[in-house]
């Protein structure tokens, strides 16, 4: 393989974002008066993440997983595939699985990297035949079995991941010139600017104008294809 | 002895009036010199009057194969393939002549019975037709029972969507759109619109994919083709036959082919296709008001003008039954509407590039198509000698202006301007850059469920000019807006016809033959010489 395609997940891949499976985990405690409670904490955060979210993704991403302190580690992975099933896999779009098998019928090698936590998107990986270690996400922080609410650095948003892509070309002996990237959101601009072929996937109305500048070329995969009518 | 020229061959002499010749959506009026010819379209041949009579006289008289009623059964699975829209240019008014032999056809297999049956638009490489267009070139009835489930386009990236069929004696693989592999029955609707339409290449190139296109569009084979638009002088056609015979032996295939007359241009422009000498008052009035609309129109309003008139085109015949005598025929008439005889190569050819080519039906002419349109078509648009003698000077008429559809040709704008600028050598970028950028996953992805051309499709338009780019001494074009798009694609530039004039006669002494080819509408050079060169010969194919 002589290079790789990074593929950022939410709103590119699938049509989630962050929040669908952090409120499931949310929703799905142990006791109803349990799930009330996180969810209504989660509530109160929302104008502060709503703020952090137009400002800074990291930011974001920090106060948003901050939620599940206190959650067993035990927990969250027993719910992680529940959660994948009930949120993330009924929203794999049409040509998400024709994608990624181009860019290995095409000699790459299949990168996700992910704002979302890595026991979130592990079923979606095996899902999508990317292996395991070819998954660069956040991870929680644990002590004696409980979740401290932080993440564990670096924390993967916005520049972080165009140099966590830069190491990880570097470890692997690719170009970035010959890599490709992915992304829906504005906020991965410089991951798709350190690759040679940077592309827009359903993209929000600034990637769009930006993509449109520079010809980055803007994908749809929510469309079924040409054929793809006939299949289903 | 000097031979009488056609009539529709003119020379230009001291009382000519200007020419008016297309400057991609514009039309500029340029004095030629005194002796030059314009060689100009024939007049429209008279069309059919019904065609739906003449489709299904052709369907129940068949060349070379038996009926086909005789071939249906009750319960047969049968797909009707039919042409993408990029012939005719531009698309002709409803209805299409493939929706009449479409609906004959359709009426047929109800009658026995049969109702496993889908349509395929051929696309090939090209870019998808949208529910609209195919609408217009099939007609409301059967997209409002077909589409999108039974009447869709072919995806030639679609994992497990082709069908292996065999290996040509040339080693050439064939594999075909599946559910075309899989019928009883194909039956191909055609419109050949230009010579190198129809025929084995109605199947050949428009169902198959990567691995049977990538053997014969290269430039080995353009290169070895003297012109692709007459078979036995085209190693392209050669391939295509091969390709086309060993699909019928897999396949059972029935044809119909038709060919439409050159009225590309309704009442209103009707004049676009005469000699301007002969216009009327109000024909050189329209005229006169044309190039002044067109001058201070923006861009788009300008192509809409041209594009939003479907052409008034005619069919003048309908052919059905087995592919080689069905395209026989079907040449004999084409050849007879296009083809105006002249006498003698030129030192200099001058071709006007209008806004449309078979690749960008309701999008711009991008630098990428002018250079097909120029090295590729109007140079291929002969039979006999090339109309400019080998080494010549082609001089063009376009702006060349640096607009790419993004949606449509997306690739091309990365080949244009990463690719061309490290080599125009066809054979370089095949061998170097071919393989990996068609298999481009974004820009298969953009094939498949967006609007675009195959990432695959930008390379076999700049080998489409191959046998054009080796031919020609140098290209000069006139009237471009800027420098660096002509400098690409290895032009020089001339702010007027009289500078390109003059730099051409460095080349070619003070008195140069000059020949116009006052494309559109469609015509084709018959060039006859009294000693064909020796470069005129077909050269062998070498693969790179």
């Amino acid at each position: 393989m002589s290079s790789t395609a990074y593929f950022d997940v939410d709103g590119t891949l699938v049509g989630t974002n962050l929040l669908h499976p952090t409120v499931y985990f949310l929703a799905n405690q142990a006791s109803v008066f349990k799930s009330a409670r996180r969810l209504g904490q989660a509530l109160l955060g929302g104008p502060m993440m709503a703020v952090a979210e137009l400002r800074d993704r990291r930011l974001f991403n920090e106060l948003l997983f901050s939620n599940f302190r206190g959650m067993t580690e035990d927990r969250m992975h027993v719910l992680s595939s529940e959660a994948y099933e009930q949120t993330v896999a009924p929203r794999i779009f049409p040509g998400t699985r024709d994608l990624i098998l181009k860019c290995k019928d095409a000699g790459m090698r299949v990168v996700l990297i992910t704002g979302s936590l890595d026991f979130t998107i592990r079923p979606l990986a095996e899902e999508l035949g990317v292996e395991p270690s070819d998954i660069i996400t956040n991870r929680l922080e644990f002590k004696d079995g409980y979740a401290t609410g932080k993440l564990m650095r670096p924390v993967v948003a916005g520049p972080t991941k165009a140099r966590l892509m830069v190491a990880d070309a570097k470890k692997h002996g690719h170009d970035l010139q010959d890599c490709h990237g992915y992304s829906d959101s504005y906020s991965d601009v410089p991951m798709l600017s350190v690759v040679g072929h940077p592309h827009c996937i359903n993209p929000d109305n600034k990637l769009r104008r930006l993509a449109k500048a520079y010809d980055w070329p803007i994908l749809d995969i929510e469309t079924p294809s040409r054929v793809d009518i006939v299949r289903a | 002895m000097a031979k009488t020229p056609h009539p529709c061959v003119v020379t230009i002499d001291h009382r000519s009036k200007p020419r008016a010749l297309f400057s991609g959506t514009r039309v500029k009026e340029y004095n030629l010199p005194v002796g030059s010819r314009v060689m100009y379209p024939k007049a429209p041949m008279t069309p059919l009057n019904d065609v739906k009579a003449a489709v299904r006289y052709a369907i129940n008289h068949p060349l070379g194969s038996e009926p086909l009623y005789a071939m249906l059964r009750p319960g047969m699975k049968v797909t009707i393939a039919v042409d993408d829209l990029s012939m005719p240019l531009p698309p002709m008014r409803r209805p299409d002549v493939r929706q009449h032999q479409a609906e004959v056809v359709l009426e047929l297999l109800r009658d026995y019975g049969i109702t496993d049956i889908h349509f395929i638009i051929a696309t090939a490489f090209h870019r998808p037709m949208t529910e609209d267009e195919i609408r217009h070139q099939l007609g409301d009835a059967i997209v409002d029972e077909f589409y999108p489930e039974r009447c869709y386009n072919h995806d030639a990236e679609k994992p497990d969507g082709l069908t292996y069929l065999g290996t040509t004696a040339q080693g050439i693989d064939v594999e075909i759109n599946r559910r075309a592999a899989e019928s009883d029955l194909v039956v191909y609707c055609n419109l050949t619109f230009v010579p190198m339409n129809g025929g084995h290449k109605s199947m050949g190139t428009g169902l198959v994919g990567y691995r049977t296109l990538k053997k014969h569009h290269n430039p080995a084979t353009i290169r070895a083709s003297k012109t692709y638009m007459v078979p036995e002088d085209s190693a392209l056609s050669d391939k295509m036959v091969e390709v086309g015979k060993l699909i019928e032996e897999k396949l059972q295939v029935f044809h119909i082919e038709s060919t439409v007359n050159n009225r590309m241009f309704d009442r209103p422009l009707e004049f676009l296709g005469k000699n301007e000498d002969e216009l009327s008052t109000n024909e050189a009035r329209g005229l006169k008001a044309l190039i002044r609309s067109l001058e201070w129109l923006p861009q788009p309003a300008r192509q809409a003008i041209f594009e939003k008139v479907p052409a008034p085109y005619g069919v003048i015949g309908v052919w059905a039954g087995a592919c080689e005598p069905v395209h026989e025929a079907c040449l004999e008439k084409c050849y007879e509407q296009l083809l105006v005889p002249i006498h003698g190569q030129a030192d200099i050819g001058i071709f006007p590039v209008p806004y449309i080519s078979p690749y960008n039906v309701h999008s711009y002419l991008n630098p990428l198509l002018v250079s097909v349109m120029a090295e590729g078509y109007l140079f291929n648009l002969y039979k006999g000698e090339p109309l400019v003698k080998k080494g010549g000077t082609m001089i063009v008429l376009h702006p060349c202006s640096d607009i790419f559809d993004r949606d449509q040709h997306a690739a091309y704008t990365e080949f244009f301007h990463k690719l061309l600028p490290r080599t125009r050598d066809a054979k370089e970028l095949h061998k170097k850059y071919e393989q990996e950028y068609s298999r481009h996953p974004g820009y298969i992805q953009m094939y498949r469920s967006g609007q675009a051309y195959h990432p695959a499709h930008p390379f076999y338009m700049w080998y489409w000019g191959e046998n054009g780019r080796q031919h020609y001494g140098r290209v000069i074009v006139v009237g471009a807006d800027n420098e660096y798009v002509p400098g690409i694609l290895g032009y020089e530039t001339a702010p007027t016809m009289e500078e390109a004039l003059r730099m051409a006669r460095e080349e070619h002494g003070s008195d140069p033959a000059i020949t116009c080819f006052r494309i559109a509408p469609m015509l084709m050079a018959d060039v006859t010489v009294d000693e064909p060169a020796e470069s005129s010969v077909r050269v062998e194919e070498k693969e790179s």
